[in-house]
């Protein structure tokens, strides 16, 4: 394999650089407070009580976390958390905002203020970043995980399926995503993702010999046998079957692109993006033809304007907000992202691009870019196949769904209703990313350590080790 | 695996551009196209932060902003309701303006250039900058009168000053009352515009200038005006009027609405002709004189041409290329030929007003928030449509109409009133549109009005005058009472 693992192994006493994600915890903290005051002052032209108190409050949790990361993964990728924690906290700020453009309304209307959602993310906040020590504390060794490869696509499949069931699911939005039990809604697609990422690394490194080497060659084109297909029809069958029942086509395109790219890195055979990218084509085509809500998404992207009022009323807000908002921004609390409907949850870039303006949405994208890359970092720094896939499957599913939802709301491709990470509102979302942020960390933690001593093992990793 | 995973990385990172790409693209080029967008709440919201002018009649305003406290500073009320909707149009967080509040926004939301000045120094004197007023050409007691008369039936009148062409009464029935699409709460917005916009009476449409129309019988009026300016007529020349006529190269006849002939010996005279509305008559003319000559005296009148008053309305249509059949049929205002109302009315106020066709106008001043007048409307002349004798003859005929013959029901007692009635049919099994256009007094004009009732015929001309004419009657009154 290349030198990065030699690299990152080969260094003797590995720096931990514990201070630095401190220092930009603080830093990141210090940011959002700072964005919680400007969008008050904003707003109404005073300084929100109680900013001590809250500071003090996300101060006291993210802390927690990092003394829980000096513990548990004490190797780990300094970056990956204070990154994770800006998003989140920006995503705060932004949702209080917009409670309070809610609050204002239902006062001018003489309705009582609706509770704010801001409150509820941050249980959820706290909840995620308890389930992110929670990770780091149970699952010590993420290769644990490879054990569950079937059982995480069991459980992957039963999630994507419970929206479907009478009674719990719901559909919101016209997407068939979600589960209702009385006042609480989850969007189990969320969970589902994670589950089968791992079934998905935890296949691919088994059958990745096979599926790489055994092959036929077809007009030059060096095709994998037959029965190896079975996988990938299986994978898109999976997506088009979300699509299909829970019209959902950014979850769908979510799964499938995260598939072939995982199968493109266990096989390092190119042949699989071709055969993807074709399935991929025929799909769309399959899928614009046959249901009149993908013909109605493309019309809308391609012609927003000619229902602005109606069926593209979202899309037009959205770029409305986007334009009115240009390069510098109104300023937090100046602007009127709550024209735009789900301001909160698909629509949350939107207020970002109105009120941060197109600088805003720059460094939000950069913070994006770097936690991606720092994920791929770890993937190509773990010592195991499986760790490897599992990180790279991680990030790419990160970046992708950031492109589908930032994409969608600025009209670049087709709008398809996902989550934002991390900045969205929504519980199940939020829980979701901070386990792929544990996950990373724990990788990146094994990966970082210094060199356990060599033991007989298969692992292709640490074979080369034993070979340097 | 590294090299795939770097790959993905690589991959990423261009998706990540693209959408950086994508978004300078939508935030730094298109926002200003974004911005201009109508319906953009943005920035009509930024206009709702300063005064916006108001819309008089008069000394009545018919369209102002109050205050509001709330979300905005200013919320437009219109307090004459349906009244004057389709004049004002409505101003609309969601869905954009139309009427005056559309074409002359500028002055109203204190853009405009020639407002550059009184901005900069209201700024100065740290006050919000105002709008500037419209000040409308109405009538208020012909408005209310053509509403009232149209009320609950689908039609329109317009009344024109035929000196000026400033406009006395524009409605369109049914109308609509623009408060609720003006409202701040777009709840209320949405579901006032959907009720309207599936309201298969459509009163949004403004039928007075922007629907096109057969003009039936009342374009005998253009075609009388044509026969006559050849030279080769006048009112008192015998013509042909037998029952009813061959269609040139058809197999096609083209009856009179009773299927007799207009008078003894199958002929009678133009006048006589006018005052029954005799089809085979005018037909016969029409065939006499030529398509061309047709067309010419139409465009002078205004056809092919749309006007901006400043609300744009639709172009009234003398076709080309017409065959023999056609030109007989189109000489009677059936065929391809198509009006607006206030083509009508500008017909019937430039046969009132010497043969001088006046520009049509709504608006009578614009003026600054400090109310220095920035612009006043001077009376133009669009052009002569026909010579004062000709216009003499016609009118003789016209007052002949109201005296003697089908529009007898548009008769005010003491006034001289010329007329003619229309009955202009659909096709397609739709009953006919009732036409009436009339101008008074006769001698000195100080109205003419045209008036149109959706599908309000019978099979008779003589639903013309029944229906339409005692509303051109009420509309006059009300202007001459004054």
């Amino acid at each position: 394999m290349s030198g990065a693992n030699a690299v990152t192994v080969a260094r003797t006493t590995p720096r931990r650089r514990r201070f630095a994600e401190l220092f930009l915890l603080i830093l990141a903290i210090g940011v959002a407070a700072a964005g919680y005051i400007a969008a008050n002052l904003g707003f109404s032209g005073v300084v929100p009580t109680g900013v001590l108190t809250v500071v003090g409050a996300f101060g006291a949790l993210f802390l927690l976390a990092h003394l829980a990361v000096r513990r548990l993964a004490p190797y780990a990728d300094p970056l990956l958390l204070p990154l994770a924690a800006f998003l989140n906290l920006l995503g705060l700020v932004l949702i209080h905002r917009l409670d309070l453009a809610d609050a204002d309304r239902a006062e001018r209307a003489g309705r009582a203020a609706p509770s704010p959602d801001a409150l509820a993310q941050l249980t959820w906040t706290s909840i995620g970043v308890a389930l992110f020590i929670v990770v780091l504390f149970v699952l010590r060794d993420h290769r644990v995980l490879q054990r569950f490869t079937y059982t995480a696509l069991a459980l992957g499949i039963v999630l994507l399926l419970l929206p479907l069931l009478p009674v719990i699911g719901a559909s919101i939005n016209g997407a068939r995503l979600w589960l209702r039990v009385g006042p609480f809604s989850f969007q189990p697609a969320e969970i589902a993702k994670l589950c089968l990422i791992v079934f998905f690394a935890g296949y691919l490194v088994v059958k990745r010999e096979a599926l790489a080497t055994a092959r036929t060659h077809v007009f030059g084109l060096d095709l994998p046998r037959g029965r190896d297909l079975g996988p990938l029809f299986i994978a898109w069958a999976v997506s088009m079957g979300v699509l299909v029942f829970q019209r959902d086509l950014g979850t769908a395109l979510l799964f499938f692109g995260l598939f072939i790219s995982l199968l493109y890195v266990a096989t390092e055979r190119r042949s699989w993006l071709v055969l993807g990218g074709v399935l991929f084509v025929i799909g769309a085509t399959m899928a614009y033809f046959a249901f009149g809500h993908v013909r109605e998404r493309f019309a809308i992207w391609l012609h927003p304007f000619d229902d602005p009022a109606g069926s593209a009323f979202q899309i037009v807000q959205s770029m409305f907000g986007l334009a009115a908002g240009g390069v510098l921004g109104t300023g937090l609390g100046i602007g009127n992202p709550q024209f735009v409907p789900f301001a909160k949850t698909d629509f949350i870039m939107a207020t970002a691009g109105e009120e941060l303006g197109l600088a805003g949405l720059f460094a939000i994208l950069i913070v994006y870019a770097i936690l991606a890359q720092r994920g791929f970092r770890t993937a190509v720094a773990a010592r195991d196949a499986f760790g490897t896939l599992l990180a790279g499957g991680l990030s790419i599913v990160l970046v992708l769904q950031v492109f589908i939802v930032v994409g969608g709301v600025t009209r670049l491709i087709p709008l398809t209703g996902l989550t934002t990470p991390f900045m969205s509102y929504g519980g199940s979302s939020l829980v979701a990313n901070w386990v792929i942020i544990a996950l990373l960390m724990r990788i990146s933690d094994s990966a970082r350590r210094p060199a356990p001593p060599p033991q007989p093992t298969r692992d292709e990793a640490l074979t080369q080790v034993v070979q340097l | 695996m590294n090299n795939p995973l770097r790959h993905l990385a690589g991959f990423a990172a261009v998706l990540l551009i693209a959408l950086m790409a994508n978004l300078t693209y939508v935030q730094v080029f298109q926002a200003d196209d974004l911005r201009q967008k109508p319906g953009n709440a943005r920035t009509v919201l930024a206009e709702y932060d300063r005064e916006r002018g108001t819309i008089t009649v008069g000394a009545k305003a018919i369209a102002t902003s109050k205050p509001f406290d709330g979300q905005f500073d200013y919320i437009r009320v219109y307090p004459e309701g349906s009244l004057y909707a389709h004049t004002t149009g409505y101003y609309s967080l969601i869905y954009g303006a139309t009427g005056l509040e559309r074409a002359d926004n500028s002055i109203l939301s204190g853009t405009d250039d020639r407002l550059l000045v009184d901005r900069l120094t209201q700024l100065l004197a740290g006050r919000s900058p105002k709008g500037g007023s419209v000040q409308t050409t109405l009538d208020p007691a012909a408005q209310t009168a053509a509403l009232d008369q149209l009320k609950g039936r689908r039609g329109a009148v317009v009344a024109i000053d035929p000196t000026t062409g400033a406009i006395l009464a524009m409605v369109s029935s049914p109308s609509f009352d623009p408060n609720p699409l003006a409202s701040p709460q777009s709840s209320v917005v949405r579901e006032a515009y959907n009720k309207l916009q599936n309201d298969p009476a459509s009163p949004l449409l403004n039928r007075a200038i922007a629907q096109v129309y057969p003009p039936g019988s009342t374009f005998k009026l253009v075609t009388a005006a044509a026969a006559l300016s050849s030279g080769k007529y006048t009112k008192d020349s015998m013509v042909p009027a037998p029952a009813s006529i061959q269609l040139p190269l058809s197999t096609r006849k083209l009856p009179n609405y009773d299927n007799k002939a207009c008078g003894p010996n199958n002929q009678t005279t133009i006048e006589n002709a006018m005052r029954i509305s005799c089809n085979t008559a005018f037909a016969g003319l029409g065939l006499a004189i030529g398509d061309d000559a047709l067309r010419t005296q139409a465009e002078k009148f205004g056809f092919n041409k749309s006007f901006d008053i400043p609300l744009n309305s639709a172009t009234s249509v003398f076709p080309e290329d017409l065959d023999r059949a056609q030109t007989a049929l189109s000489a009677i205002g059936q065929y391809d030929v198509r009006s607006t109302i206030l083509q009508m009315a500008m017909v019937t106020a430039a046969i009132g007003n010497r043969g001088i066709v006046m520009e049509p106008y709504l608006v009578a001043q614009k003026r600054g928030p400090d109310l220095s007048v920035l612009e006043a409307t001077t009376p133009t002349e669009f052009g002569r449509a026909v010579t004062p004798q000709v216009a003499a003859e016609l009118t003789e005929m016209m007052v002949t109409v109201v005296t003697k013959g089908t529009g007898g029901r548009a008769a005010i007692s003491g006034v001289q009133v010329a007329g003619k009635t229309g009955t202009a049919q659909q096709g397609g099994g739709r009953p006919p549109h009732a036409w009436f256009v009339s101008f008074a007094p006769a001698k000195d004009p100080q109205v003419a009005v045209a008036v149109i009732l959706e599908d309000g015929g019978g099979a008779t001309e003589i639903s013309g005058g029944r229906l339409a004419a005692p509303i051109a009657r009420a509309v006059m009154e009300a202007v001459l009472n004054r």
